[in-house]
C-alpha cells in the first residue's frame, strides 16, 4: 500500500492541515516508511479476540446530570487568540 | 550545600524536620543550580518569585507544627502537565506563553503535600519523541555527555534530575518516554498501573496509553512521592477507583522468594552488546540477593511497535484535533476563511513530528481503513497484554533491558522516523498492556554512557515494584552516580 500525492492531501485536509506540494512529497515518503513497518500487524491471527481499547477493559464512568460550578469565564478568555463580549471571536462563517 | 543537592528525598526531610535548612533555602539552592546550569536546555519557565513564595508557604506550615515527607520538597513539572503560575506549553509552538487557568490534578496534589515547584521542564512536543530533539524550545542536552540525546519524551526531566537540578520530576510515559530518557541519563523513572495517576491537565497525547509518573535518583524516593500522587480524580474519566495504599510498604522486604521472568524477546537481535552485558549483570545481581530466575514467553512482544504507532497517533490525532487556533494557541495571522484560518494556525503551530503522528492516526480511523489498522491493532494489543497475564501467572516481575543501546547522538535517528520508533522496542509492550514499569541504573556502556535495567510488575503491583529496584539500590550504587561537574 503506497499513499500517493493526492492520499496526503486528501489526509491533511481531514485533519485540517495546511500542507505544501513539497511537504506533501515528503510526508509521504516518511508516510509509507512508516506504513511498511505497520504492515506487520496484517499478518497476526486475531480470530476471536476482542479489541481492546483501554488497558483495564475500563468503561466510561458516568455521572449524575447536575450542574457543577462553572470555571470562571474571564479565565478561560485569557488565552483566546481573540475576542469580543466575552465570546471567542473567529473569522465570519456564516454570510 | 552541593551535598544536599545530591541528597535524596528522605535525607532532604531529615534536614528540614531538624531545622538545619528550610524550604526556602532548598528552593534556593536547587533555583541557583538551575541558574549555573542553563546549556542543558532542561528548563522552558523558571519563575523563582513564585517557587520561593511556594517554599515560604511550605516553611509557615512546618512552623505551625505540620509534618509531612513531602513538605517542602522541591519538585519540577515535565511541561505536559498544566500549571497556573508557570507557562505550559507541552513543548510546542502551539502554546508557545500558554497560562493555563488551572493546575494539573497531579500538579495539585503534590502542591497540597507542600512540595515546591522549581519550574517547567523541558520535552518532546506533545510528548512525542525518544529523544528531545522534537522540542519546538530546543534539544536538551544529556549531563553525561553533551553530544548525547538525554532521551524523551520526558528529556528534559531525566536530564534536570541527573544533573541534580531537581531531586524529583514529574514524567508522562505514553511509549516509554519516562524509561527510555531515565535509562539514557542514568536515572530511575517509574510508570505506574495505567488509570492509577489522574490524566486531568495532563495535556493528552494517546488517551488510552498516558501514564503520569516520576523521575528521581531512587525507586524509594519515587515510592514516597507516588503515595501523594496517585489516587483515584472524579475528573479523569479513566481514573481508577482502589483503596488507598502506601507505596513503601514493600521496601524493605527481601527477595527471597521472588521470582524474576527474563523474556527472550527482549534479548533478541539488535540488543547491543554493552547493554545486554549490564543488563544480564543486574539480573544475575538478584540471583544473589536471592531472587529466583526464570525463562518467560512474551511471543506478541514484537509487535508492539506496529501496534503502538496506529494505536497512539489515532489517538493523538483525535485529541489534537482541539488546537485550532479557535479557543486557544497559536492562530494564523493570515488567512481566508475559517477553515483556512485552522489549517494554517495547525500547519505553524505543529512540529514535524505532530504532524506526522496526526496524519497517520487520521488515515488509519479514516473510512475504509479503521477496520484493517486500528481495530486490527487494537486485537494485537490485547494480545500483548495477555502475554503478560500469563508471564505473571509464573513469575512476579519482569526484568531485561529498557533501550536497545545507550544514548544515540543527536541527529543519528533525527532523520528517519522508523528506526527513532524502535527506541521504544522494549518499553512499548508495557505501555500498551497498561501495567507498570520501571527503569533504574545498572551500568555504564560505550561511550561512558548509562544503561538502564526495566522491571515489569502485574497491574496494581507498584510497591513489590518498588520494593524490588529499592533491593537492588541498597547492594548497587549506579543510581548514586552523578555526571561529572554536577
Amino acid at each position: 500500500m503506497s499513499l500517493t500525492l493526492a492520499d496526503v492531501h486528501r489526509i491533511a485536509h481531514l485533519a485540517r492541515f495546511e500542507i505544501t506540494d513539497e511537504q506533501a512529497k515528503a510526508t509521504a515518503a516518511q508516510l509509507n516508511d512508516i506504513f511498511a513497518m505497520i504492515e506487520q500487524i496484517a499478518r497476526v491471527d486475531t480470530t476471536g479476540v476482542a479489541a481492546m481499547t483501554h488497558p483495564l477493559d475500563g468503561a466510561q464512568r458516568l455521572r449524575d446530570d447536575v450542574v457543577e460550578p462553572a470555571p470562571d469565564r474571564a479565565e478561560l478568555l485569557r488565552n483566546a487568540p481573540a475576542q469580543q463580549d466575552g465570546l471567542f471571536l473567529v473569522p465570519r462563517v456564516i454570510e | 550545600m552541593s551535598e544536599l543537592a545530591h541528597s535524596g528525598l528522605a535525607r532532604l526531610a531529615q534536614r528540614l524536620d531538624r531545622g538545619e535548612v528550610s524550604a526556602v533555602e532548598l528552593a534556593e539552592l536547587f533555583l541557583g543550580r538551575i541558574e549555573r546550569h542553563p546549556d542543558l536546555n532542561a528548563w522552558l519557565d523558571v519563575r523563582p518569585e513564585l517557587t520561593l513564595q511556594q517554599a515560604r508557604a511550605a516553611d509557615e506550615r512546618r512552623a505551625r507544627g505540620e509534618r509531612g515527607p513531602l513538605l517542602g520538597m522541591p519538585i519540577a513539572h515535565k511541561d505536559i502537565f498544566v500549571t497556573r503560575g508557570w507557562a505550559s506549553t507541552a513543548g510546542s509552538r502551539m502554546l508557545e506563553g500558554y497560562m493555563s487557568p488551572f493546575d494539573a490534578t497531579v500538579v495539585e496534589r503534590l502542591a497540597q503535600a507542600g512540595m515546591v515547584c522549581l519550574g517547567k521542564l523541558n520535552c518532546d512536543e506533545f510528548a512525542m519523541g525518544s529523544s528531545n530533539e522534537n522540542s519546538a524550545f530546543g534539544n536538551v542536552l544529556n549531563p553525561w555527555d553533551r553530544a548525547a540525546v538525554p532521551g524523551g519524551s520526558s528529556g528534559g526531566s531525566a536530564a534536570a534530575v541527573a544533573a541534580r537540578l531537581a531531586p524529583v520530576a514529574t514524567g508522562t510515559d505514553t511509549g516509554g518516554s519516562i524509561r527510555e530518557p531515565a535509562a539514557f541519563s542514568g536515572v530511575t523513572g517509574v510508570k505506574p498501573t495505567y488509570g492509577r495517576p489522574s490524566r486531568w491537565g495532563m495535556i493528552a497525547f494517546a488517551s488510552s496509553l498516558d501514564t503520569a509518573g516520576l523521575l528521581a535518583a531512587s525507586a524509594e524516593d519515587c515510592a514516597v512521592v507516588f503515595n501523594s500522587m496517585l489516587g483515584f480524580d472524579p475528573r479523569d474519566s479513566t481514573s481508577v477507583q482502589r483503596p488507598d495504599e502506601d507505596f513503601t510498604r514493600a521496601l524493605q522486604s527481601d527477595l527471597s522468594g521472588l521470582r524474576i521472568g527474563v523474556p527472550a524477546q527482549f534479548f533478541g537481535q539488535g540488543l547491543q552488546p554493552d547493554v545486554e552485558a549490564a543488563v544480564r549483570t543486574a539480573i544475575e545481581q538478584y540471583r544473589q540477593l536471592g531472587a529466583s530466575l526464570i525463562d518467560v514467553e512474551l511471543p506478541n512482544a514484537p509487535l508492539g511497535i506496529p501496534v503502538y504507532y496506529v494505536v497512539a497517533p489515532a489517538e493523538a490525532s483525535s485529541n489534537l484535533s482541539r488546537f485550532d487556533g479557535v479557543r486557544y494557541g497559536h492562530r494564523a495571522s493570515r488567512f481566508d476563511d475559517l477553515t483556512d484560518m485552522i489549517k494554517k494556525s495547525r500547519a505553524e503551530g505543529f512540529g514535524p513530528e505532530p504532524r506526522r503522528r496526526i496524519l497517520v492516526g487520521t488515515y488509519v480511523l479514516s473510512h475504509g481503513y479503521y477496520d484493517a489498522y486500528y481495530l486490527k491493532a487494537s486485537k494485537v494489543r490485547r494480545l500483548i497484554a495477555e502475554d503478560f497475564r500469563r508471564a505473571f501467572q509464573v513469575c512476579d516481575l519482569i526484568a531485561g533491558p529498557v533501550t536497545s543501546s545507550v544514548a544515540f547522538n543527536f541527529g543519528e535517528k533525527a532523520a528517519d522516523p522508523v528506526s527513532m520508533y524502535l527506541a521504544d522496542l522494549f518499553t512499548v509492550p508495557a505501555s500498551l498492556a497498561g501495567v507498570p514499569a520501571l527503569s533504574m541504573p545498572c551500568g555504564f556502556g560505550h561511550r561512558g554512557r548509562p544503561v538502564g535495567l526495566q522491571l515489569i510488575a502485574n497491574y496494581f503491583d507498584e510497591a513489590r515494584l518498588l520494593g524490588a529496584a529499592h533491593r537492588y539500590q541498597l547492594a548497587t550504587d549506579w543510581h548514586r552516580r552523578v555526571p561529572p561537574g554536577f
